[in-house]
């Protein structure tokens, strides 16, 4: 929340724009640093993971990491809370589910079909949802995602209700995606290009216009920024990413429950975003790959995973309000000097 | 003979719908004290509500008697909304809506998992307070604890109105909700005036949670559904008087029995999330719109 504090007066945040802008203009519009870091990490992991499970986790954070940039941008940048992204996510999977093994589509095209409808859906509700602020929109999100779930746990007919639905093998060019090391490529790569892009979005003019919405509306609109449109843009985008990705996991596991779309996914979203760093794209990351093996750290989490993700939960706001990433940057910084 | 027999049937739902809008009621009254007092949605007030109820079984349990089972479920519900805000809001100073928001969240995963680890995940109920035998008023059937649920939420209601209007305390409550600031100016303690609100809290959320025990099973992830319907209640009364949180609960509650008495009864649950959306978005100050100083 620092750039809230940052938002708080006036007289702080006028003379910040434009010495923002003079940066940009000076600075390479691509920022390539960390992406190759990442880049590097993506290619020589393989190298260092002997066993298939390694990978299969590996894969599962790379499908968590995408969500969680998505779910960033809108929660970290934005300062829109969501507590409904796992419905997202749900739309996703169970349209691909739904559109391959029901309807004999190509799984590819369910996958780009459903994150298409879960974008229109986030542009409709976005309008009058994000409206609403704080306390109201986390309500209102929750609402949102909590319905998706009921939908998809009572039309038995279509999503096979609690007992879930299996999909097919996915196949590319006459090739069966089926191993884990195939996915690793495939995850690990549109990763890479998610991460990129949202880099970069953070430093041009739309994330700084992301970053005014934080603060009071007022402001950001006497900057010239068109609030709802802005809001309801990167809703739809982090949306859609979500869908995508909840998309492809499906495809990946091969077999999907409405436990994807329960409340307590969503929390595990939102703790991956406030873990790693909110405003963070490499926070995000590191929060995604923390939340997704922790419980395979703590064998013994099983039946106290809530407590634990409570604890965590609390204990990051009140001790290290910014998140893991943006809080180490800040010490490393204060040790180089 | 048809006619009658549907009218029986309505007056049923009803008589349930209020009962269990009673309980919304109650935990919306607990959303209601903390907001207006400090400003905080206590995400965790459904999970106190469970406390209530669990403690209260496991005090039975343990031998004790009913009455006072009752009385330590709820003061257990109390106790842990204390705890609640020295550990976890206090702490956190004077951080925003969404810092607060992942606060109470992480406060409510807590309350169930400590729940979790220590009653497990079972379903668990009270006897009723006094006896099962059902009361029959022209063909509708009344259990004896929807009339003990419907007592308790009018007596909380009447003793609150009272405490706020004529009590020291529940004026130095409300000053602390309209200006803190000016508050502690005038020697008021608002850090003790927000305990106590966030210990009321848990302590309506609790009685919510022993009076229904006998009806409806208590268990360890009853308080999520249950926390979200007291907020809709809350909204729908315009998060600003009791009267308006109690009304909210009998409405949702009503509403609920008759979606499921009529029909659809696998969305009895999306009652409350469509309304939660449809009131946010088209009358955000609520159906009773609180007064405009109430709200801020």
């Amino acid at each position: 929340m620092a750039n809230m504090n940052e938002m708080a007066t006036p007289a702080e945040v006028v003379p910040a724009a434009p010495s923002a802008n003079a940066k940009v203009e000076t600075r390479s519009p691509l920022r390539m640093g960390p992406v190759i870091a990442l880049g590097g990490i993506i290619a020589l992991l393989p190298f260092a993971t002997s066993s298939e499970y390694q990978l299969h986790m590996a894969v599962m954070i790379g499908i968590h990491a995408v969500i969680a940039i998505s779910l960033n941008l809108l929660v970290g940048h934005a300062g829109q809370i969501s507590l409904g992204h796992a419905g997202f996510m749900a739309i996703g999977a169970y349209g691909t589910a739904i559109l391959s093994s029901r309807y004999g589509w190509p799984p590819l095209l369910g996958v780009a079909v459903s994150a298409a409808a879960a974008g229109g859906l986030a542009f409709l509700v976005g309008h009058p949802i994000l409206r609403l602020k704080g306390y109201y929109l986390a309500m209102a999100t929750l609402g949102l995602g909590m319905i998706i779930y009921l939908v998809i746990s009572n039309e038995v007919w279509l999503t096979g209700g609690p007992d879930g639905m299996s999909l097919a093998v996915l196949t590319v060019f006459g090739t069966e995606i089926d191993s884990a090391a195939q996915w690793y490529w495939i995850v690990g790569g549109i990763l890479l290009l998610v991460y990129w892009m949202a880099c970069n979005l953070v430093d041009a003019p739309i994330g700084r216009a992301l970053r005014a919405l934080e603060g009071p509306d007022a402001l950001a609109a006497s900057s010239g920024i068109d609030i709802s449109w802005n809001k309801v843009r990167i809703f739809t985008v982090s949306a859609v990413l979500t869908a995508m990705m909840g998309g492809v996991g499906a495809l990946y596991s091969g077999f999907i429950t409405p436990k994807s779309a329960d409340f307590m996914q969503s929390i595990e979203l939102i703790l991956m975003v406030i873990l790693g760093g909110m405003g963070s794209v490499a926070g995000a990351v590191v929060g995604a790959g923390i939340v997704t093996m922790l419980p395979q750290v703590l064998t013994s989490l099983e039946h106290h995973e809530s407590l634990v993700y409570g604890l965590i939960l609390i204990l990051v706001m009140v001790f290290m309000p910014k998140g893991l990433v943006p809080t180490l940057a800040q010490l490393a910084r204060r040790f180089h000097r | 003979m048809r006619e009658k027999q549907d009218m029986t049937e309505l007056l049923q739902y009803v008589i349930t719908g209020v009962t269990v809008g009673s309980i919304y009621g109650l935990i919306a009254l607990g959303f209601v004290l903390v907001y207006n007092s400090s400003h905080v949605i206590n995400f965790a007030q459904g999970d106190l509500q469970m406390i209530g109820g669990m403690m209260a079984v496991a005090v039975l349990t343990a031998g004790l008697p009913l009455p006072i089972a009752v009385v330590l479920g709820t003061l257990g519900g109390a106790g842990v909304g204390f705890l609640l805000y020295k550990a976890a809001i206090q702490p956190a100073g004077n951080a925003g809506p969404l810092p607060l928001v992942v606060i109470t969240l992480g406060a409510a995963l807590v309350i169930r998992g400590a729940a979790e680890s220590v009653w497990g995940r079972g379903y668990y109920s009270l006897p009723a307070f006094s006896g099962d035998e059902a009361i029959h008023v022209m063909g509708v059937t009344v259990m004896p604890q929807s009339l003990w649920v419907l007592g308790l939420t009018a007596a909380v209601v009447i003793v609150l109105t009272r405490f706020f209007d004529a009590t020291k305390t529940g004026k130095a409550i409300l000053a602390t909700s309209i200006d803190p600031d000016a508050a502690t100016l005038m020697g008021i303690d608002t850090r003790r005036m927000k305990l106590l609100c966030f210990g009321l809290g848990g302590f309506l959320a609790s009685v919510a949670g022993v009076a229904i025990a006998p009806i409806a099973f208590t268990y360890s992830t009853v308080g999520l559904m249950l926390g979200l319907k007291g907020f809709v209640a809350a909204v729908l009364g315009g998060l600003g008087n009791f009267k308006g949180a109690v009304l909210g609960g009998l409405i949702l509650g009503i509403t609920e029995t008759m979606m499921s008495g009529y029909g659809a009864s696998d969305y009895k649950d999306a009652v409350a999330f469509l309304l939660i959306l449809v009131i946010l978005v088209f009358m955000p100050r609520g159906l009773f719109g609180a007064s405009g100083a109430e709200r801020v």
